[in-house]
């Protein structure tokens, strides 16, 4: 078990390292796919079979694949994407990586996640059953969930007006 | 413990690596013979009795061919990509309960796996026609990416109700409901007839087959690729037609099971009940080749409307209507 | 030449869930199926079948009326005697030169010199590959000695294989009952 949860961290870890450094889009886009799908595997090992499913399921089968689809569509070349270098952008990328890293080692130690042994059940995760996943995002997290698909629901508003604006 | 082991894996390797190519070839077969009689014409009866024989003519052919990478595309990923294609194909099987107590990988979340791994299957194609560098392949991927995100959301929501009412994801669950009670075609009509036409979508099989469409894009994704390359693209198409057709028939018309009959117990039963699953399957695999033969190819923003503002509603109403039914009427 | 602008029929409800006309051509198809498949399975001959219209060339071939055209050869009569006369006359009228006689008198002793019969030809060549297959030589001929035969599909690999010489063409015509037998009754 620890083997496998060996392979899969140090292969997920490279396949983000690889997917930050490609220059080619649909490369890079790949290579993240592959991330998801070890991160998948990891939640195999932990036996939370459901959680595994749905993100393959909904993050490298749906999100990845309209990503894709986009960066084929758009199919940017060499002069437009030197327009999206620059100091500037470099700065706030690396003010945006330190602050998204920040958060995620809190939430990460306050859920206690660190003590949680490899290869074991993960006792912290609703583990696997479909209704764990259920009990906990419907009841007790409940009000953190509607607010996401609050911003979800904006954002298709949003993306929605943008797309008949153009139109018109 | 290793005896366990190599078990699983020489079933899992009989199923999916013999069993499943076979019957692909078979269908390759079927689809030219199908297709003459409904042309009146005869089709391939000349190799071996009734032309049976035809496919391995075929595959020979397929495997003597010059395997030709034109120099204008992505090397990697146009190797990958009929492999990306194949493996989910293949895959997705080993969840399908083919006989009584018979499945590869009898899993808790079964029908799950099936979503995610054939959702991968559309990288494979996506991204064949991108690695081609050529405009009608790069057509084909894009078109193939949108149509199977829009139809894989009406399939697994088409699956939800199926879940409400027998209130498992494990495939073998929901047969062993269907055999105690009803299939689950009468109470949940309107999810077969979306799961079947989303089927067709996700197969990339006609009316739906937008991402080949000969007439158009001359041969879609794969326009570029030949030799086996091409005939991997082929097989994955078709091992992906008996994967859905067996879900069909395992979700929604009693697995390998028949209504008043009582599988004897033992060897013979399970035998029988493999033969059941066989003939149902059949079936299925010949309404894909019945419905080809007959319907003419969507236009491209035909499929994206029915895809979403048919289906997609429809299955919403569907799974409300569902859970309340189960919530107020018939509580279990 | 003003534009001109195609109306779209406002389809009705069910015509836009494309149902019927699915229905309707399901039917169609699986028609054409079980009348090919029971052509096949009872095995038909072609002018039996319902629907299936390939002929299974080479076992099954095309019905020709009497009057077609095919390979032209020499025919002997019911006394296994060549008719040919080698008068030429089929040489000399053939459009594309495809017919070659060598003509050659008979010997004193030989039978058909008392019957008036002087000559045969030696060698007798129509190259296939010239032939038109237009029945002038039939047409011409004075002694009913070359006729066109009902077949018309010719085999071989190379040019040669294709000049027919004289023990060729009478072994492909055979035997001609020849009721006039205007020599031997003579």
């Amino acid at each position: 078990m620890t083997a496998f949860f060996w392979l899969f961290a140090v292969l997920a870890v490279a396949a983000a390292m690889l997917a930050i450094t490609r220059r080619n889009g649909v490369a890079a886009a790949l290579w993240v796919a592959l991330v998801f799908v070890c991160i998948a595997a990891q939640f195999v090992l932990m036996r939370a079979y459901f959680l595994a499913a749905v993100e393959v399921l909904v993050y490298a089968g749906a999100i990845m694949v309209l990503f894709l689809f986009v960066i084929m569509l758009l199919n940017l070349d060499e002069k437009e994407a030197a327009r999206l270098e620059g100091p500037r952008l470099h700065a706030a990328g690396v003010v945006l990586a330190a602050l998204f890293l920040t958060g995620l080692v809190f939430t990460v130690r306050e859920a206690g996640l660190f003590e949680v042994p490899i290869g074991s059940q993960g006792s912290m995760l609703p583990a696997g059953e479909t209704g764990n996943v259920a009990r906990d995002l419907f009841l007790e997290f409940l009000l953190p969930f509607e607010i996401a698909s609050f911003l979800l629901l904006a954002a298709i508003v949003g993306a929605v007006l943008i797309t008949k604006r153009r139109l018109t | 413990m290793i005896w366990d082991v190599l078990g699983k894996l020489l079933h899992a390797f009989l199923v999916v690596g013999l069993v499943l190519p076979l019957m692909a070839a078979l269908m390759v077969w079927a689809e030219r013979r199908v297709s003459a009689f409904m042309q009146d014409r005869l089709g391939p009866n000349r190799v071996g009795p009734a032309g049976l024989l035809q496919p391995i003519a075929d595959v020979l052919k397929f495997i003597f061919k010059e395997d030709v990478i034109p120099g204008h595309v992505n090397r990697v990923m146009y190797v990958l990509a009929p492999l990306m294609v194949f493996v989910p194909a293949l895959i997705v099987f080993s969840v399908v309960p083919y006989a009584r107590g018979m499945a590869i990988a009898p899993l808790n979340i079964g029908i799950l796996l099936v979503f995610a791994v054939s959702s991968l299957g559309v990288y494979g194609i996506t991204i064949g026609g991108w690695a081609s560098n050529s405009k009608y392949s790069l057509y084909g991927g894009v078109r193939a990416s949108a149509q199977m995100i829009s139809y894989e959301l009406a399939l697994s929501l088409s699956v939800i109700p199926i879940f409400l009412v027998t209130g498992s994801m494990n495939l073998e669950s929901v047969v062993a409901w269907q055999a105690q009670n009803v299939w689950l075609l009468l109470p949940l009509f309107p999810a077969f007839i979306i799961f079947l036409v989303s089927s067709y979508a996700e197969t990339n099989r006609l009316p739906f087959d937008c991402p080949e469409a000969e007439t158009e894009l001359v041969a879609g994704y794969h326009t570029e690729y030949s030799s086996m390359k091409f005939a991997i693209f082929f097989m994955a198409e078709y091992i992906n037609m008996i994967t859905f057709s067996a879900l069909v028939v395992t979700l929604f018309f009693g697995g390998y099971t028949l209504p008043f009959l009582e599988l004897p117990a033992g060897l013979w039963g399970t035998v029988l009940s493999g033969c059941i699953f066989a003939a149902k399957v059949s079936f299925f695999l010949f309404l894909f080749l019945w419905v080809r033969w007959t319907l003419p190819r969507f236009r491209y923003d035909q499929l994206m409307d029915l895809g979403w503002k048919v289906m997609l509603p429809a299955c919403l109403v569907l799974i409300v209507c569902t859970a309340g039914v189960r919530a107020f009427i018939w509580p279990g | 030449m003003g534009i001109k602008v195609v109306r779209r029929p406002k389809l009705s409800f069910t015509e836009r869930i494309y149902l019927g006309p699915i229905v309707k051509g399901l039917r169609l198809t699986i028609g054409h199926f079980f009348g090919t498949l029971t052509d096949v399975v009872l095995r038909r001959k072609q002018h039996e079948r319902k629907t299936a219209t390939t002929m299974q060339y080479p076992e099954e071939r095309w019905d020709f009326k009497d009057n077609f055209r095919g390979a032209p050869v020499l025919v002997s009569d019911q006394f296994d005697r060549m008719k040919c006369v080698a008068c030429q006359i089929c040489e000399f009228v053939c459009p594309p030169k495809a017919i070659t006689i060598w003509p050659s008198e008979f010997d004193e002793s030989a039978d058909d010199v008392e019957k008036g019969v002087e000559k045969y030809p030696e060698r007798f060549e129509i190259d296939m590959l010239r032939c038109i297959y237009c029945g002038y030589c039939e047409e011409s001929c004075p002694e009913e000695a070359i006729f066109l035969l009902q077949e018309a599909e010719l085999v071989g690999r190379t040019k040669e294989e294709f000049v027919f010489d004289r023990e060729k063409l009478l072994a492909m015509g055979g035997v001609r009952e020849d009721r006039a037998l205007k020599w031997h009754n003579k």
